[in-house]
């Protein structure tokens, strides 16, 4: 039996029709599989349920041959809009995590694996800074620190970079590359960009356009690591892959339009005050919240 | 550039506020001598204010004191009875952010003892504890409960699923949970209401000494109403408006410290 296993499950939310519908999905351990889909396929949904925040309709899901009932710290999740605790610094995010996990620990013991983490992804220097004075790509990196210290058998990363810049976008590709090289921990990439699957995966699978979002054909990657990113467009089965997962894409798992792109709305630091002071004379109230406001597309060059 | 930007600073924030309270003041003249001449104008007010103002702490007799020293009194009252109100009203807001079952069970009935006047309350207070100054305490505390309590339920309501996401990743427990994530997630709603009641606290105190007469802000005002010396009610609704206006400005610097955390 594999690893993760995911069997004929179904997910919707309400009385619409479903989300995700018959997906099947074997993960091997020490495997790095990216999924790839359009915005509001149910990707974000698909991690949700493996990670068990929300469970699912029909079918199963087991890890370990375990099913999974509940959240755990035995899947460390990377969350689409980083998740950090804007109260708490780098530090203390992360040793909020190293505390609860391995709580029969030394103090001692503790800060210094959360030290580590903070090392591994060079952002000692902003040790003690709060999420909200990070730059997006930091922030990442600390939700990226935050799921390995807690040792995770498993790692679900959704969209890890999608709100980054392509320049920060390819210097944590090549983080993450690095670190599963490191740690060899079995990891799900969920991301919109066909070109970083492959760059980082064993296998890329597309999920098709919702409703009732299925995966597609499960497609290996045989290019040799440690992959060098300007090589790699020129490789003849990069090459292929790419046609193959952006055909199914736009072929069976498509959709009517092609060109989707949705806003997406990351939770700002500051909670809504309905009752800011306001003076007569001084300046005008200042906006309740600041969004931060990115569209999100699906990106295939074909 | 610069200087230009300065005078305008200075507009704004000396020459303006000036120009209104002397309009207020030429209004207030001539009220008193042309419409109301029972109202004291301003002149007289504050001569008949000076001793009060000048030795703000001097007791000459029970209801004849140093308008600081009053002040004093109703703020110790207020200070009683908003800690009172905020260690009720905090947990019930949390309860009812928190559980839909509560929420269900107590929200009608918030909502109708929500708008009921201090004045009403303080009765009952007297009633249920005889004494004049624990049934203030008890009126302020109910009547300043409420935004404590609002505030708190809709800044635990709105804590965004990201965060009790991360708790339940985490497998934090129910205490960790609430002092790790919740409490400090609502703080900042937390201190809106604390602010809010704050305001209400004062307003009850004021309503509170004059029903019952005790020594404070109020209690002078009305004191000096039946003894038919107008300018003193003028002193007092001053002091009384000075006062709330530097508890709130206070309260705010309180919470805009907990906005940046
Ligand atoms: N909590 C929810 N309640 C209702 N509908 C939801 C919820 N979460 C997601 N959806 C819907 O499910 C679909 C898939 O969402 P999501 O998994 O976030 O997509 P993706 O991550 O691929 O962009 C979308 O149409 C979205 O509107
Ligand atoms: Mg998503």
């Amino acid at each position: 039996m594999a690893f993760l296993e995911l069997k004929t499950v179904s997910k919707g939310y309400g009385s619409r029709s479903e989300v995700l519908k018959d997906i099947n999905l074997e993960i091997e351990r020490g495997e790095f599989v990216a999924i790839v889909g359009y915005s509001g396929a149910g990707k974000t949904t698909l991690i949700s349920l493996i990670a068990g925040l929300i469970k699912p309709d029909a079918g199963t899901i087991t890890l370990n041959d375990l099913e999974i009932t509940d959240p755990g710290p035995d899947r460390g999740i990377v969350f689409q809009n980083y998740s950090l605790l804007p109260w708490l610094s780098v530090f203390e995010n992360i040793y909020l995590a190293v505390d609860q996990v391995f709580c029969n620990w030394a103090p001692a013991r503790k800060q210094q694996h959360t030290e580590k983490y903070i090392a591994m992804v060079n952002l000692t220097p902003a040790r003690d800074k709060r999420p909200g004075e990070l730059s997006g790509g930091m922030r990442q990196r600390v939700s990226v620190a935050r799921a390995l210290a807690m040792d995770p058998q498993i790692l679900l990363l959704d969209e890890p970079l999608g709100a980054l810049d392509a320049l920060t976008r390819s210097t944590l590709q090549d983080e993450i590359g690095r670190i599963w090289e490191e740690h060899k921990k079995t990891i799900v990439l969920i991301t919109n960009d066909v070109d970083e699957g492959i760059y980082l995966s064993d296998r890329i699978i597309p999920l098709s356009a919702g409703p009732n979002a299925t995966l597609g054909p499960s497609i290996a990657v045989p290019i040799p690591r440690p992959r060098d990113r300007k090589a790699i467009n020129h490789d003849p089965h990069f090459r292929q892959i790419r046609r193959e997962v952006v055909e199914y894409l736009l072929g069976v798992g498509g959709r009517r339009h092609v060109t989707v792109s949705r806003k997406l709305f990351l939770p700002d630091i500051e909670p809504e005050d309905l009752n800011a002071p306001r003076s007569i004379l001084g300046s005008r109230r200042r906006p309740i919240r600041r969004h931060e406001i990115r569209k999100e597309t699906l990106e295939s060059h074909s | 550039m610069i200087t230009n930007r300065r005078s305008e600073f200075k507009l704004d924030w000396l020459i303006l506020p000036l120009l209104g309270a002397v309009v207020v003041l030429l209004l207030w003249q001539m009220a008193s001598t042309t419409w109301s001449k029972d109202l004291p104008g301003p002149l007289r007010t504050w001569t008949a204010s000076k001793p009060y103002i000048m030795k703000p702490f001097e007791k000459r007799g029970e209801l004849d004191q140093g308008i600081l020293r009053f002040t004093w009194y109703s703020l110790v009252l207020v200070v009683k009875g908003y800690t009172v109100a905020l260690l009720v009203g905090t947990p019930i807001g949390f309860m009812l952010g928190l559980s839909k079952f509560f929420s269900k069970s107590f929200d009608p009935i918030i909502q109708i003892l929500r708008p009921v006047s201090p004045l009403a309350w303080l009765p009952l207070g007297l009633i249920l504890f005889q004494k004049s100054q624990p049934a203030a305490v008890f009126t302020i505390a109910v009547c300043a409960m409420w935004p404590t309590v609002l505030n708190t339920a809709v800044g635990v309501r709105s804590i965004p699923q990201d965060y009790l996401n991360v708790a339940k990743v985490l497998k934090l427990s129910r205490t960790r949970t609430l002092f790790k994530v919740l409490i400090p997630a609502t703080l900042p709603y937390m201190f809106t209401g604390f602010r809010l009641s704050l305001g209400i606290a004062w307003l009850v105190i004021v309503a509170a000494e004059m029903l019952t007469g005790s020594p404070g802000v109020g209690g002078f005002l009305w004191q000096e109403y039946n003894a038919l010396i107008y300018e003193h009610i003028i002193l007092c609704i001053l002091t009384i408006g000075v006062i709330g206006f530097v508890l709130d400005r206070l309260m705010s610097l309180v919470e805009r410290r907990f906005k940046t955390v």
